[in-house]
């Protein structure tokens, strides 16, 4: 715990702090990608202590905010069969599809269950051979290797009755959507931590040249963010645009090898649509060939109707980092986490359910 | 002053002629009266429940406080405790937060059909315990079976009553700007022992149950402090934050509070890190809130620190005029945000 709370060292805050106030001239705008780092943002009071220069803007990096609403109707209809056990990370199970959320379906009889890992539903599913277990396997490059190996796990245990459901993003394609969009007003970025912590920093490089923007790999902690915010405002006023690692104690360049493994021998890259975005080209991991009968989509067909977003709700405008939620007329008013309009209320770590939960005063 | 009480078959078991519960045991014949008369009355044996009329005949001071509570709780055994003592300390808890000395109590239980009785006796001993512990008596109870699947083994309902001691004035019209509020003890830790021992949630940790009788700890403060205690409140479900909601929403004041002076374990702390729970939403069972004047905040502080169930106990906050109804912390950082009341079930989050 000692290792915890000295990432929130108020004395060493204030020095960060001070430094960043000495060295920034002019305004720049910063966005940390990772839902996790704006609820730590919001949740430390950072936003309110930055200096006025320094406007923090929000990414898409809520794995529960980018999920297709299709994707959760499939899985609410997928629950409610009576033979199927549906396994979902917590935060996922709140998310309203375009009828019912999860958790609606559940107090109507459904099997739903929350857990932290996926391979407790691999155990489910060989304590209940008569049952179809699906995992509902969302994320970032973070969740991937462990939604991976309980395919690999599944499949050496010759287990027919295990399948997940599978929405999975990747960080570096929507870092590149985002730069060109031509709307963009990112000057630079916070990469999310952990998810370079699987994957490395070398898919980082690229963006970098080709945006003119510095990347700064950055942990969760206040004084892990406050340092990647120094360290991105360095590089902007001094007209630097490189790669760099604030997050070294737990990243490495090379990513974790074996990690990256497993990911190799299960996904593959296609398009991936993001709720709220849009298809992002290369932006995702579906199940490769040989892995087809642990793939939910391909073991129960279906097509739902494709159910339309709602209209008033701005979430790609969010996560694009074009307006905050508090620039939306329906924040706090029509739209709030008893009655979200879209997902970036619901999940804890989309930007606007943290602004909700977490105002600033 | 109350020593948790550690659950063990003090008396032995009878001879039951089932092994489980069944649904005959919930009829009102035979087995019924089997199952109480060697079981319920002989554990829970006093002059008033021993009449064993449709209802208790009692005598009571003054004003009275009156507090009911129902239990579900799953798992039913968890680390620090079990459902009996839980039902016992949570009503007895619920009516000393009135200023009361709980007396009497109500027992219910519904009971499904297949629980094992070693399970049931385990319960019933910890309750009694749990009774001799605070010092209430069960005078009237009930005892329902219903079918395998409609029930998950056992509920518990209790219901108290106490006197409201004459020095008390508990009131949240009492709550003025300038209180300060004391949490009696570390946040969180019956919430995370609970989810330790949850199917799937499983992980390693020596974190027991806070599940304590307050009344003790209550009765030493109100003789002594009277109506310098403003408010008791005790934060279970939701945890401190929806409780510290819902006052300051009664009262009509805002609440500042002190991040860096909530008390809470260090291993409580990390399994919520690990667990992407936040401590302030989390379930507390031997936890209060005290709201008392400023004069006497240290006093009653200081008097608190030595009884054994508040030992961690802290000053967190104050009561402001500014953001009326809205609970503010302040966090290590220096930076300031809104605590705002819980909506629906804390759910972990993704990563």
């Amino acid at each position: 715990m000692k290792y915890l709370s000295e990432y929130r060292d108020p004395v060493l805050a204030k020095q960060i702090l001070d430094e960043i106030s000495r060295i920034v001239t002019k305004p720049w705008k910063i966005m940390e990608i990772c839902g996790g780092q704006t609820h730590s943002l919001v949740k430390n009071g950072i936003l309110n202590v930055l200096p006025k220069e320094v406007t923090m803007v929000h990414g898409p990096g809520c794995p529960v905010c980018v999920t297709p609403l299709h994707l959760i109707d499939k899985a609410i209809y997928l629950a409610e069969k009576k033979e199927v056990i549906l396994c979902s990370y917590g935060d996922m199970i709140r998310v309203p599809g375009s009828k019912q959320s999860l958790l609606e379906a559940k107090a109507q009889g459904a099997d739903v269950r929350i857990l932290y890992s996926p391979l407790e539903a691999v155990n489910i599913a060989k304590d209940n051979p008569d049952k179809e277990v699906i995992f509902f396997a969302v994320g970032f490059e973070t969740t991937a290797p462990a939604n991976a190996l309980s395919v690999l796990h599944a499949h050496k245990l010759g287990l027919s009755n295990y399948a997940i459901l599978s929405s999975h993003v990747l960080v570096p394609p929507a870092i590149e959507a985002i730069m060109s969009d031509e709307e963009t007003l990112i000057d630079g970025f916070l990469a999310a931590g952990h998810v370079c912590a699987i994957m490395g920093m070398k898919e980082y490089y690229p963006l970098a040249e080709k945006f003119k923007i510095p990347i700064v790999v950055t942990g969760f902690e206040p004084l892990d963010i406050l340092q990647g915010i120094l360290m991105t405002i360095k590089q902007l006023e001094e007209g630097r645009f490189d790669v760099e690692n604030q997050y070294e104690r737990v990243v490495k360049e090379t990513g974790n090898k074996n990690a990256k493994k497993v990911i190799n021998e299960v996904f593959r890259v296609q398009d991936q649509y993001w709720r709220g975005i849009d298809v992002i080209p290369n932006s995702g991991w579906g199940l490769k060939e040989e892995f087809k009968n642990f793939d939910a989509e391909y073991k129960f067909p279906l097509d739902l109707v494709v159910a339309e977003e709602n209209k008033e709700c701005i979430a790609g405008q969010i996560m694009k980092g074009l307006k905050k939620p508090i620039d939306c007329q329906h924040f706090e008013k029509k739209c709030n986490p008893q009655n979200p309009l879209g997902a970036p209320m619901v999940s804890s770590e989309g930007a606007c359910a943290a602004y909700y939960n977490f105002a600033v005063v | 002053m109350s020593k948790k009480i550690k659950m063990e078959l003090q008396c032995p078991m009878p001879k039951f002629d089932f092994d489980f519960i069944t649904l005959g045991h919930g009829s009102g014949g035979l087995l019924t009266n089997k199952l109480l008369d060697s079981g319920v009355f002989d554990v829970l044996s006093n002059e008033k429940l021993d009449k064993r009329h449709d209802g208790a005949f009692l005598k009571m001071d003054g004003e009275i406080a009156f507090s009911t509570d129902s239990f579900v709780i799953s798992p039913i055994f968890f680390p620090g405790g079990n459902i009996g003592e839980l039902a016992v300390n949570g009503t007895v808890n619920d009516v000393a937060m009135c200023g009361a000395v709980p007396k009497y109590i109500s027992l219910s239980f519904i009971l499904e059909e297949g629980l094992p009785m070693t399970d049931f006796w385990k319960i019933l001993v910890s309750i009694k315990n749990a009774c001799d512990a605070s010092g209430v008596l069960v005078v009237t109870g009930d005892t329902k079976v219903v079918d395998k699947g409609k029930g998950d083994r056992i509920f518990i309902n209790t219901t108290g009553l106490g006197s409201v001691h004459p020095k008390a004035n508990i009131d949240i019209l009492n709550v003025k700007v300038g209180d300060i509020i004391i949490v009696s003890n570390q946040i969180a830790t019956h919430g995370i022992s609970i989810l330790s021992v949850r199917q799937g949630l499983e992980f390693e940790t020596t974190i027991e149950s806070d599940t304590t009788n307050l009344n003790h700890s209550i009765l030493s403060l109100i003789e002594e402090f009277g109506e310098e205690i403003h408010l008791l409140r005790d934060p279970t479900r939701g945890g401190l934050s929806s409780t510290l909601n819902e006052i300051s929403r009664d009262a009509k004041k805002g609440i500042t509070l002190q991040d860096a002076d909530i008390p809470i374990d260090n291993q409580v702390r990390s399994a919520c890190e690990i667990l992407g729970l936040d401590p302030l939403y989390t379930a507390n069972e031997g936890v209060f809130i005290a709201i008392v004047s400023k004069e006497k905040a240290e006093n009653i502080l200081d008097k608190m620190k030595s009884f054994e169930n508040c030992k961690h106990a802290a000053i967190i906050g104050s009561v402001v005029s500014d953001h009326p109804q809205k609970v503010v912390i302040t966090n290590t950082m220096g930076g300031k945000r809104v605590v705002s009341m819980q909506v629906g079930e804390q759910l972990p989050r993704i990563c």
